[in-house]
């Protein structure tokens, strides 16, 4: 058989059928199911009598629209409210598994599943939601789909998909102080751009994504899509193996030995074929951050907002100067001390206890500069708790901050956790577009050193200066 | 889904290009748990005014046009984001097939999955049928997948061209877990021999 690469094994390995067109019935392992993108699905397969297939694979959390204050109390907005009800009463009705919102293992779709050893090497692995691709960190396939698709998934366990073609994302190298797996992603992005991976399955790799823990991998993958890849992939290895070993969902003893075994025959062969290659080193790699309201508008934090009129493409100088308008910047202004009103630390990009400790860690003995507001929501229950147990809690609120429950919260602000127009927010979440933490809110994305940084000084800082 | 075998009805002209998703069912409305009842806010800012009322010239507000099986637009029908509550606002409100010079890709894939037929047909063709639809209901058209034609009120057919395996899925009423789910036997042979050859594939099981 010719050369493989990741991709391909775990694609092959799933499909079911290849229809005349070249479409395949691929067969899904895990459904990941959350609260607004699965109703009509649930409501589709009453309609037509359909079974859920296996609730088994199936898995549902809250977490987009639920509040991350005082969980005992009701939920205020009725349209959120309602949303999470028909859930609860969905998942009784099909018997699918469900962290409930009081569960220690509620949380982001994306933390819980890997957490959980739910999300595993080699699956293919779905969920209504763009950012499914962190799962493929595990070594797994791992991408969003579509209402319909959801209510596919469901009946069958299977999608139709064509497949995709594979890019090749190489980072060599050893990170500076101060830079972190998202300033590595956001580095890709800005160089690639937010549809250099369209069409393609991104395959990290390099002596620095293997250098990284898999949290800092899961940042890398939850940011594909930002890229407008299909979905993003590390191959698993030992760090892999280790931390699956043990998590509550994942193979025990023996079985877990043979599945390490197979796991281990999934990176690609030698002389694999990728569609494109794009390398990166290490040491190029600042701390950065974003100015515009696109993920790729990416720029060294000791850099300066660039100039619309340098550039030749009409279009795209009035989109610019659309960015700088809507968020407040002046071409050529050095991006280093732009004032902060709020800094959001969480979101299934970086809410997990290694971005927490990385955050924890600038914060510690400092507080957060008068007029700001800054809060830390763990990505999920069991992250909430180990912070508190290493006492990251104490650090955060010693320093002011506020110290919330799991959920999406202020990534999209469909809870009550939204910036209010002209704010500036400091972000550790994936997209910076106009509206996204509340209308008129505008977003920098950056790492959780980053954002403590900024927290702390008032302003957007290089983090190296407090380190 | 319904079958689409042949539909007379009548048409609404909406002579315009680009009507993005955010026109057909705007963001606000996404935050409901059906697919159903989304017909009252599809168009909501063309079709009413700020306090609800309807906007007398829009052309849905208009008889016989509330009964409208059939939509004629401009082009690039449906561009913006990949919302599914688009085709179901649309088919809420009663449309089962939608005639456009051309469509975004995605509402296009969307419309299927959803029972809705669209038709590319030339520009001039489209304002002909528009001419036709503005005669209400001495103007049905009738749409006749079988055959692939469009007929008008004087009896004129005209041909469209449609994907094989999506006229089988419409004329079937199958959606494609219908169709799918005629692969039954060969999903469940793979599920069975996966589980025997990979005994670490874990259920998910909470009590
Ligand atoms: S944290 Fe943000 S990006 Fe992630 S799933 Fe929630 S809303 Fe989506």
């Amino acid at each position: 058989m010719a050369a493989r690469t990741l991709f391909d094994k775990i694609w092959d390995s799933h499909v079911v059928e290849r229809l005349e067109d070249g479409t395949a019935i691929l067969y899904i392992d895990r459904h990941l199911v959350h609260e607004v993108t699965s109703p009509q699905a649930f409501e589709g397969l009453r309609i037509s009598g359909r079974r859920l297939r296996r609730p088994d694979a199936t898995i549902a959390v809250v977490d987009h629209n639920v509040p991350t204050s005082d969980r005992t109390l009701p939920i205020e907005e009725p349209e959120s409210r309602n949303q999470i009800e028909t859930l609860e009463r969905n998942v009784r009705e099909f018997g699918v598994p469900y962290f409930p919102l009081l569960s220690e293992r509620q949380g982001i779709v994306h933390v819980v599943g890997p957490e959980q050893g739910i999300s595993l090497p080699g699956m293919t692995i779905v969920c209504g939601d763009s950012h499914t691709s962190t799962h493929g960190a595990m070594g797994a396939l791992a991408f969003g789909i579509g209402t319909s698709e959801v209510e596919h998934v469901m009946a069958t366990q299977t999608l139709l998909q064509k497949p995709a073609m594979n890019m090749k994302v190489v980072v060599e190298g050893t990170l500076g102080a101060g830079v972190t797996a998202k300033d590595v992603m956001l580095a890709i992005i800005g160089t690639i751009g937010t549809a250099g991976g369209t069409g393609y399955v991104i395959e990290f790799a390099g002596s620095t994504i293997r250098g990284l823990d898999m949290a800092g991998r899961m940042t890398i993958c939850n940011m594909s899509i930002e890229a407008g890849a299909r979905a993003g992939l590390v191959a698993p290895d030992e760090t892999t193996f280790d931390y699956v070993r043990g998590r509550p969902f994942a193979p025990q003893g023996e079985a877990f030995e043979q599945a390490v075994a197979y796991w281990k025959t999934l990176a690609a062969d030698a002389g694999a074929h990728y569609d494109k290659i794009v390398e990166l080193r290490a040491e190029d790699i600042p701390p950065v951050l974003t100015w515009g309201t696109s993920p790729e508008t990416v720029i060294p934090v000791s850099g300066t907002v660039p100039d619309p009129s340098a550039e030749s493409d009409e279009a795209k100088r009035a989109q610019m100067q659309r960015m700088l308008d809507y968020m407040g910047l002046e071409a050529g202004q050095k991006i280093a001390g732009v004032p902060v009103d709020v800094v959001f630390i969480g979101s299934c990009t970086n809410s997990r206890i290694e971005d927490l400790r990385s955050a924890a860690g600038i914060v510690a003995g400092r507080h957060v500069a008068p007029g700001v507001r800054a809060m830390v929501v763990p990505g999920s229950g069991i992250v909430k708790a180990q912070a508190e147990h290493e006492g990251l809690d104490r650090v955060f609120l010693d320093a002011g901050f506020e110290w919330r429950e799991a959920g999406c919260s202020m990534c999209l602000g469909m809870n009550p956790d939204r910036l209010t127009p002209g704010q500036r927010c400091a972000s550790t979440s994936n997209r910076n577009f106009e509206g996204r933490q509340g209308p008129g809110g505008r977003t920098h994305l950056l790492s959780p050193a980053m954002a403590a940084a900024a927290a702390v000084t008032g302003h957007l800082t290089d983090v190296r200066e407090l380190i | 889904m319904d079958k689409f075998t042949v539909l007379t009805a009548i048409a609404a002209p909406l002579p315009e290009a680009n009507i993005d998703t955010d026109k057909i069912i705007p963001a606000r409305f996404l935050k409901t748990t059906k697919r159903s009842g989304l017909g009252v806010h599809a168009f909501d800012g063309m079709r009413y005014n700020p306090d609800g009322s309807e906007k007398p010239d829009f052309v849905l507000n208009r008889e016989p046009y509330r009964k409208a099986g059939i939509l004629i637009t401009h082009d690039n029908l449906g561009c913006g984001s990949s919302r599914e509550h688009a085709p179901w606002a649309l088919l809420d409100f009663g449309i089962r097939c939608v005639i456009a010079p051309s469509f975004a890709d995605i509402f296009f894939n969307n419309c299927f999955k959803n029972g809705i037929l669209p038709i590319r047909l030339p520009r001039e063709i489209c304002d002909a049928l528009m001419d036709d639809a503005r005669l209400g209901a001495n103007g049905r058209l009738t749409v006749d997948l079988e055959r692939q034609v469009v007929v008008r009120p004087d009896g004129e057919e005209i041909a469209f061209e449609i994907d094989p395996l999506r006229k089988h899925l419409l004329l079937e009423g199958l959606d494609d877990i219908g169709q799918t789910l005629q692969h039954e036997g060969a999903i469940s042979t793979f599920e069975a021999a996966r589980g025997q050859a990979q005994p670490w594939q874990t259920r998910i099981v909470i009590d």
